[in-house]
């Protein structure tokens, strides 16, 4: 058995490439309106809860300011994202992928076991007894793919005065167009961090062996 | 500073991809072809006359940011503010059995529509306000579309930046019920930042959609031969999508 299912590497690498490009282009859009607000309305700086910095064009796409061009990548974007996330959750549960490598029980959310899984994070030791994953892993990849993921399609929906009538719902659920603006910036930077942390993780793991076993599925260790 | 200069030697390639793939024939079509596919969901997902959300009066925003022109300077729009807009005429034309000409008053006089309704700018900002005017359906029926006619273009009044601005819907937003040639914002006349003496209101689209100076109507069966054909003035002069319903 593969450490790693097709559809799990699939996923990964395609996510990937429409993470990179929604969060480029997503910078310059940030660029041409760089408040934040709460609520159904605003556009002053008394109204803001936070200022953006202005994000370099370096690190944007088109690596120019051109709202339209990053809001036509953005907006092409957003739909192998979508597909590919539902992809992956029929295939998670499908091959129980999340059943059984991502589930977690009641006795892994006890402190001293959450404690305990800490402790060896921070030591750099990543060897875990039993399952594939440990606590913190199941915690942030559980997160990921249950929760920021899907909260950035639902913001995004949100935020399209097209979809409002039929789904002025989840409008006014999320607390009205400006927070789930707001919402969607928050969850997109909560996504940046995800991805910071894990490549930092990846490389301390020794980055070949795992860069390697993402694209050909490796081999799992109770093989 | 090394690890910095790499990432941004990274993100340089990235990009430069990116604009390659976008400047290619396939792939600008494939830009414009997602555009359409948000459209067909947003379609296919949302019944034509569904209404975007309608707020109580208490909910209107102290303030109504204007954006693009605030204050035309060319033609004789300042002549016609300061005469208080009484000789405006909106002219409606092109594929109509029966081209118009109305002034404020014939606006006015016309079944009125009032709504409080929240405006998206592309740019990201909210506002709310409380527009009046009577349906655009109201007087596309009375001009009576030729059945050709597939799209209604409106023609403005400012020149921004040396062209002319004007944007234009498919019939499916231009019948929509809270589509309104709106007169006033929060009761009072509308204010010239705003778009006086007349603006269109189309609600389930981004502000850039929604014309100000309002000077004429135009049925049209192809956006081809209208400014540089993409649909408006945003739409030719930066590629903004011609649907702002995203």
């Amino acid at each position: 058995m593969k450490r790693h299912a097709l559809s799990t590497r699939f996923w990964h690498w395609l996510n990937l490439v429409c993470l990179v490009v929604l969060f480029m282009s997503g910078l310059t859009i940030s660029n041409a309106h760089r408040r934040l607000y709460w609520g159904d309305w605003g556009f002053a700086p008394e109204q803001a809860w936070l200022i953006v910095p202005r994000f370099p064009d370096w690190m944007t796409i088109p690596g120019y300011y051109s709202l339209a061009v990053a809001r036509d990548w953005h907006i092409l974007m957003a739909w192998p994202f979508a597909l590919l996330l539902l992809f992956m959750w029929i295939a998670m549960l499908v091959n129980r992928h999340f059943k059984r490598d991502l589930m977690t029980s009641p006795s892994e959310w006890k402190p001293a076991a959450i404690w305990h899984d800490v402790v060896q994070h921070l030591k750099l030791n990543f060897d875990h007894e039993g399952g594939k994953f440990n606590f913190l892993q199941k915690l942030a990849y559980g997160l990921v793919l249950g929760v920021f993921l899907p909260m950035m399609i639902f913001t995004g929906i949100a935020i399209s005065p097209g979809m409002e009538p039929t789904f002025g719902w989840l409008v006014d659920l999320l607390g009205g167009r400006q927070s789930a603006r707001s919402l969607h910036f928050i969850f997109a930077f909560a996504l940046f961090g995800f991805f910071v942390v894990h490549v930092v993780l990846v490389i301390l793991a020794g980055p070949i062996g795992q860069i390697r076993d993402m694209i050909t599925g490796g081999k799992s260790d109770e093989a | 500073m090394k690890r910095r200069g790499f990432l941004a030697v990274t993100a340089a390639a990235f990009v430069a991809g990116c604009n390659k793939i976008a400047d290619s024939d396939a792939g600008s079509k494939l830009l414009g072809a997602a555009e359409r596919w948000h459209k067909g969901a947003h379609r296919l997902l949302t019944n034509r006359e569904a209404l975007a959300p309608e707020y109580p009066r208490s909910a209107i925003s102290p303030f109504f940011r204007g954006n693009g022109s605030t204050d035309p300077q060319n033609g004789d729009y300042q002549a016609q503010a300061a005469e208080n807009f009484a000789n405006w005429r909106l002219e409606v034309r092109g594929l109509v059995e029966n081209p118009m000409k109305l002034s404020l008053e014939n606006i006015r006089r016309l079944p009125q529509r009032k709504q409080v309704t929240r405006h998206d700018c592309v740019e990201g900002w909210s506002a709310i306000g409380e527009w009046t005017g009577p349906q655009l359906s109201l007087i596309l029926d009375v001009a009576k579309l030729k059945p050709e006619a597939q799209f209604i273009v409106f023609r403005c009044a400012d020149n921004l930046n040396g062209q002319d601005y004007y944007e234009s819907v498919d019939l499916i937003d231009a019948y929509h019920p809270q589509t309104i040639i709106a007169h006033k914002l929060n009761g009072e006349p509308l204010p010239i930042r705003n778009g006086a003496p007349l603006r269109m209101r189309i609600e389930r689209q981004l502000g850039y959609k929604h014309a100000k100076y309002l000077t004429a109507i135009e049925a049209v069966a192809s956006l081809d031969d209208i400014g540089e054909g993409q649909g408006g003035y945003w739409e030719d002069r930066s590629g903004y999508q011609w649907y702002a319903g995203i």
